[in-house]
């Protein structure tokens, strides 16, 4: 299945997509400078952003969309990908306002949007696995599904029937500054990073996504493992869906439109090769804490939240051209 | 080209005269040459944005930023027009689909030169372009009283029955066909997708035939950009927000492979019309606004599973197209 390059054209592949942990490490390296760059700059551009409270919301304003972005890595990994993660937020924000709205407490809500985004990744994964439909595809087609169901639900309305032990998810902090959603990502960068860096099952997600073929022959069970990978960035997105709502207190079927790129832009900055096979979590962790610094630094400088995708998109391309540009310039200079 | 893609065409072709007769049983006024029209006017855009995208896809690689290009693309002529209003048609005609040209050109070097694969490429392009949309214009809407008489009503002209709108879509239709079927070039985007590396070993260079198809692809959203514009006479930031999706699903329903090289014009034509027909064919059926994406996802969904079903024998690319 897989293709040998061309060498005369495409002998190159991104610096992210590079293959051994060596290179990978240089990748991280760098994003910890832009990292230490975007703080430093934030730091001198605006005299709020030093303060604790601030830091502290600056949190709130990539977390949602990092937890989703850690099991996307995996799937991403797997060589397969998922579009429709926005949609699936959408409508498990709906079933949570539908659930509530029925008179039902904070846990029923709570399993409500765990297991619609599970379901919903559920039928992803089958449409994947059983219907042998391209991942990029069908989710495309269950993105509009699912958003749409969330419009037909809601119409032009608003659900915002939660009770108030709800808002702890997504306004709550767990310890002084510490909000509650920060611990959830921490918990589950830690977990998602030691599944795919020291278990077996990383090591099946990284043979999966590197040849497909030989992972099927070598006794993976691959379809398996890519059915599981989709429930769980369902699973995922269910999560982020209770924090989301619970911060905004309501739900809108426009609720998350767009997060799919962001997030899917998180894992490629984050050094995960689209290719399939290589990535880390720190990477990950470390692209979302860019992104996240990147949009605070300039909401605090009043800059649009349109303008800032301008930004993001550049760094997206920036990032991953500068270091092949930067070789090839240096790799000119040593010839004779 | 092969035998099973031209039975897959006439499958989708039966398919969609089954989807208009049952509409016509209910509401005869659809299928009049007066409803038709209507339906090629409203679908003219997507098919031509279908066409562009059939062309990067053939090459293995895809292309998210045509909406935001369209956006981007339309304010800028809609902003000429409004501070220019003597410049007159012709001049945003030729000029839209250079601007367009431009805008997927910048994807095509990125793909062909640096080999960044094309998803990422154009997932930065797609918030990059947006996002100039908004600066150019500062966040302001260009309005039906902003434009010129000449610059809104040229797209909607009357002649021999359609559009003009409707005429550019067929002539898309006409030169995308001679394009792919009789120029060396065309050839060469089936060759590049199908197989790079046996395209390679034949001469032909994958990634400048994926820098044509990328500026081709851009150039006619920019050129869309233009008619979107003038046939709904205001141009905002978030004109045809997430369309991209849209154009995609099209070429998929009509049969063209995500993992390249298999595609016809005849079956993109096909896959258009036939969202087409649904989007209009529901309000008439009563269906609430709000109730059309759930069923045309839910109407993709399906004519994916059916079309994959339909091309089983080779093994799933998903995202292959990177490695060119």
């Amino acid at each position: 299945m897989s293709i040998a390059v061309p060498k005369e054209s495409h002998a190159e592949r991104p610096v992210p997509a590079a293959t051994g942990g060596r290179r990978l490490w240089r990748w991280e390296i760098l994003l910890l400078l832009v990292v230490a760059a975007v703080f430093g700059f934030n730091a001198w551009a605006s005299p709020y952003f030093l303060d604790p409270w601030t830091l502290s919301d600056l949190t709130f304003n990539f977390t949602e969309k990092a937890i989703v972005a850690l099991p996307m890595a995996l799937l991403i990994i797997a060589r397969e990908i998922d579009i429709s993660v926005a949609g699936i937020i959408a409508l498990a924000s709906v079933v949570m306002g539908l659930v509530a709205g029925a008179g039902f407490g904070t846990g029923a809500i709570v399993a409500a949007g765990c297991l619609t985004g599970l379901a919903a990744g559920a039928v992803n994964g089958a449409l994947v696995t059983t219907f042998r439909v391209p991942a990029i595809v069908a989710t495309i087609g269950t993105m509009s599904l699912f958003r749409g169901v969330a419009y037909a639900v809601l119409g032009d309305q608003a659900l915002r029937d939660y009770p108030d032990s709800f808002a702890f998810f997504g306004q709550g902090y767990a310890w002084g500054l510490i909000s509650f959603e920060m611990v959830v990502f921490a918990v589950l960068a830690m977990l998602t990073g030691v599944v795919l860096h020291v278990t077996v099952i990383g090591r099946r997600i990284k043979a999966i996504g590197s040849n497909p073929t030989a992972a099927f022959f070598s006794g993976i069970r691959v379809d398996r493992y890519r059915f599981w990978l989709f429930a769980l960035v369902g699973l995922a997105s269910g999560i982020a869906s209770i924090l989301l709502t619970s911060r905004l207190g309501s739900t809108r079927p426009s609720i998350a439109v767009g997060w799919e790129l962001e997030i899917i832009t998180m894992v490629i900055l984050g050094g995960v090769s689209i290719l399939g096979g290589v990535g880390s979590i720190a990477g990950v962790v470390l692209a979302a804490l860019l992104i996240g610094l990147v949009t605070f630094g300039l909401g605090l400088l009043n800059v649009p939240g349109i303008v800032m995708s301008i930004v993001t998109g550049g760094l997206l391309i920036g990032v991953i051209a500068l270091p092949i540009l930067a070789r090839r310039l240096t790799a000119r200079g040593e010839r004779p | 080209m092969t035998l099973p893609t031209i039975n897959r065409d006439i499958g989708l072709g039966l398919l969609t005269v089954l989807l208009l007769a049952v509409v016509a049983l209910f509401f005869p006024a659809f299928v009049t040459p007066r409803g038709l029209a209507e339906v090629i006017d409203d679908t003219g855009i997507l098919i031509l944005l279908a066409l562009g995208q059939m062309l990067v896809l053939l090459t293995r690689s895809v292309d998210l930023s045509v909406a935001a290009n369209l956006a981007l693309t339309g304010m800028l002529v809609a902003l000429l027009n409004a501070s220019y209003p003597g410049v007159g048609v012709l001049p945003v005609l030729l000029l839209a689909p250079v601007i367009g040209a431009g805008l997927g050109a910048f994807n095509g070097v990125l793909v062909w030169r640096l080999g960044i694969p094309s998803i990422v490429v154009t997932l930065g392009t797609l918030s990059i372009y947006r996002g100039l949309v908004f600066v150019v214009s500062g966040g302001a809407w260009v309005n039906s009283n902003q434009m010129s008489p000449a610059f809104l009503d040229t797209v909607r002209m009357p002649m021999l029955g359609l559009s003009v709108l409707s005429w550019m879509a067929i002539a898309g239709v006409v030169l995308a066909s001679l394009f792919l079927s009789r120029t060396t070039a065309g050839r060469n985007l089936y060759a590049a997708g199908d197989n790079p590396s046996a395209a390679a070993y034949a001469g032909i260079d994958v990634g400048r035939s994926q820098f044509l198809a990328f500026t081709l692809s851009g150039a006619i959203a920019g050129l869309c950009g233009y008619l979107w514009i003038s046939r709904f006479a205001v141009a905002y930031t978030d004109v045809a927000q997430g369309f991209e999706l849209q154009v995609i699903a099209a070429c998929v329903i009509g049969g063209v492979s995500i993992a390249g090289g298999v595609g016809t014009v005849a079956g993109v034509v096909l896959g258009a019309l036939f969202l087409g027909i649904i989007k209009n064919a529901l309000p008439l059926m009563g269906v609430s606004p709000f109730w059309q994406m759930a069923i045309s996802g839910l109407v993709i969904t399906i004519a994916v599973i059916l079309n994959a079903r339909s091309d089983r024998a080779p093994p799933r690319r998903i995202l292959e197209e990177a490695a060119a």
